[in-house]
């Protein structure tokens, strides 16, 4: 008895302090920032480092917790991210305040990320095997490929789509192009801010946190850890796998939006599987499955080659160096247990330093 | 009552079942059941009738088809030919999760736990289809969750107290002892409330004092839950003591079926054991 008491317990606190590190990262940064010791570059690194922070977090849903691999995940990011702009730009004057607007777009680039999960999930999450893999790496560049051609304008009469270029809209002279093929999105009102970054961030925690810890979330985990056994427990294996990979879709799509908004031009080449890829490494790196991790992981891998700059034309090759000792770091369980130790010292000699002066 | 003075009475069909259920009709009926994996015929021409409060036991020599019969009761493999009923409904077009709900659950010869889960929220798997919250209630944590998460773990504690494994509720379930990991996914089977509970080795891995304990906590759970318990064992101490009737498979196909006394003194079933003894010993 105690000890589910005491083990229920801990699972709570683990999630405060994730929300704590989310706020205390979100205020320190603030201060910093309205003090003045935030340099533009690092400034202009805040909110994809929230969208990367929420990729990290949804792909550790599908990757961590439901046990699939998905190699596309930037291909919902793209998706949510030029559905955003199309929502926020079309309504540009019909909802005229911003912040309104870009919710709206977050929940647009949501909705679009969500059914493109559900298009490509209902057939293969039935499935066994790695199939999931393979169609989300072919989904993510389909998607850049489709976007690559898309035209879409605005005019009084409604939005305009076209695949060949931009006279094919056919739009009234007042009209206005809004994605404009491989030029992307061209002329968007920066709508992004930090504290809504931040804040989606914590919905998102929130969500998966909860999620894991009831009924769905367990069958889920079931289905990850053996999934003939929880087919004879009676779980519907594909409805969990499905909406799982959903809703990471569609957090990705918020994300994408989060992110697109926070810029004058986004292009569709942006969210190829680099990206993918990028995103996937902050999941392994924070550890799979590890929530904390991901944060962390997205956090410092964004910043990362903004500090690395003094090293100018060796910055990727540190870059790498780096990856690779926190891959060896993290996964040895020597050099963590060292590195508790190390950081425990640290932290009593400060506070008896602090006792003593 | 002993299961030594159990008598099997004839229905009409060619089934025989314990007198007591004499009038019941079959919890589980399946006739010509036989699955082909290639050239091979696996199993053929299975016939068995369990009656609702029966314990039945499968027995037969290695590689006899005993688990594959279980594979095809549970769907994890289509049959061939032939037809389940379960408590009279055919199970022809279901799959594992249906055939669940419609109530069979079972455990694996090969531990089938999910490792990384506690062993309280392996059995609240066991009874998710009697959890009622979908999952918007359980991401908002409404107070349907919590009303429903602790009827949950009070019935998890409640159903592991069969073998007195309450304490354990915390454990990951891959770090526990074997024994308790084959007591575990009988709990886990039971709380997804069947009807009929198959057991594909319950006693192996396990000392004598474990399987004997065991063997009384089987008749407990028929006793207490009412069900019907098909067992595949090799351990013929725990078959001759618990099972009320026994059929005999041996390259796929049905040789004896009776009470264990006539199974004992059965010279095919004596044969089939020997010869396949023989084989194994080379
Ligand atoms: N999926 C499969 N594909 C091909 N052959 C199979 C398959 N499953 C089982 N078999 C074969 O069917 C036969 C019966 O196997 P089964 O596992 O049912 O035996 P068993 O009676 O449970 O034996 P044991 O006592 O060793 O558990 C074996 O010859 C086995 O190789
Ligand atoms: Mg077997």
């Amino acid at each position: 008895m105690d000890n589910i008491k005491r083990k229920y317990s801990k699972k709570t606190i683990s999630s405060f302090i994730n929300y704590g590190i989310v706020i205390a990262f979100f205020l320190v940064l603030q201060i910093l920032s309205v003090t003045g010791h935030l340099g533009s570059s690092m400034k202009g690194q805040l909110i994809p480092i929230c969208s990367y922070i929420i990729m990290a977090l949804s792909l550790n849903l599908v990757v961590g917790i439901s046990g699939e691999l998905s190699l596309g995940h930037a291909g919902f990011m793209s998706v949510g991210a030029f559905s955003g702009v199309v929502a926020a730009s079309s309504l540009a004057d019909a909802v005229p305040n911003g912040i309104i607007r870009l919710l709206i777009a977050l929940m647009v680039g949501a909705l679009f990320a969500g059914l493109a999960g559900m298009v490509i999930g209902i057939p293969v999450l039935r499935l066994q095997g790695d199939y999931l893999a393979i169609v989300t790496l072919a989904f993510g560049e389909i998607i850049k490929n489709v976007l690559n051609c898309l035209y879409v304008g605005a005019d009084s009469k409604g939005l305009h789509f076209s695949l060949k270029d931009q006279q094919s809209l056919h739009m009234e002279s007042s009209g206005k192009v809004i994605l404009s093929g491989p030029m992307g999105a061209l002329g968007i009102t920066k709508l992004s801010t930090f504290f809504i970054g931040i804040v989606l961030i914590i919905l998102v925690l929130f969500y998966i946190q909860n999620f894991v810890n009831s009924r769905p979330g367990r069958a889920i985990a079931a289905i990850r850890d053996n999934r003939i056994a929880a087919e004879a427990c009676g779980i519907p294996v594909t409805k969990y796998k499905l909406m799982a990979f959903v809703t990471s879709a569609a957090m990705a799509g918020a994300a994408g939006a989060l992110y697109a908004l926070n810029y004058s031009t986004v292009v569709p080449k942006k969210f190829d599987f680099n990206t993918s890829i990028l995103v996937l490494v902050f999941v392994v790196l924070g550890g799979i499955g590890n929530l904390r991790g991901s944060i962390i992981a997205a956090t410092v891998l964004t910043i990362l080659p903004e500090l690395l700059r003094e090293f100018q034309d060796y910055r990727m090759l540190v870059y790498a160096v780096v990856l690779i000792l926190v891959m060896l770091i993290t996964n040895n369980e020597k050099a963590m247990e060292y590195l508790r130790k190390t950081i425990k010292k640290l932290l009593k000699s400060k506070s008896e330093g602090r006792h003593t002066t | 009552m002993s299961n030594k003075d159990i008598k099997l009475v004839q229905l009409p069909s060619p089934n025989f079942v314990p007198e007591r259920d004499r009038d019941k009709p079959l919890m589980l009926e399946v006739s010509h059941l036989g699955i082909d994996f290639g050239g091979l015929t696996a199993v053929n021409e299975f016939n068995i009738g369990i009656s609702p409060t029966e314990i039945a036991g499968l027995i037969g020599p290695n590689g006899a088809g005993k688990t594959t019969v279980f594979n095809l009761l549970t769907k994890v493999y289509e049959p061939t030919r032939g037809t389940i009923l379960l408590d009279g409904k055919d199970t022809h077009g279901m799959n594992t999760i249906q055939v669940n709900q419609a109530g069979i659950a079972r455990t694996f010869q090969n531990i089938r736990l999910f490792d990384k889960l506690t062993v309280e929220d392996n059995v609240k798997i066991g009874l998710h289809n009697s959890i009622k919250y979908h999952m918007p209630t359980g991401v908002f944590r409404l107070p349907k969750y919590w009303r429903e998460e602790k009827k949950a773990h009070e019935r998890a504690l409640e159903l592991l107290s069969i073998f007195d494994m309450q304490d354990m509720a915390g454990y990951i379930a891959g770090s526990l002892p074997y024994g308790a990991q084959r007591r575990l996914e009988i709990v886990r089977a039971l709380a997804t409330g069947p009807k009929l509970l198959l057991l594909d080795e319950p006693a192996a891995g396990m000392n004598p004092s474990e399987t004997s304990e065991l063997m009384e906590n089987i008749e407990k759970i028929r006793d207490e839950f009412k069900i019907a318990i098909l067992l595949i064992e090799h351990d013929m101490n725990l078959v001759m003591g618990v099972c009320e009737s026994i059929a005999v498979l041996n390259f796929g196909e049905i040789i004896a079926k009776g009470t264990p006394a006539e199974i004992q003194n059965n010279p095919k079933v004596i044969e089939a054991y020997l010869g396949a003894d023989e084989e194994s010993s080379n």
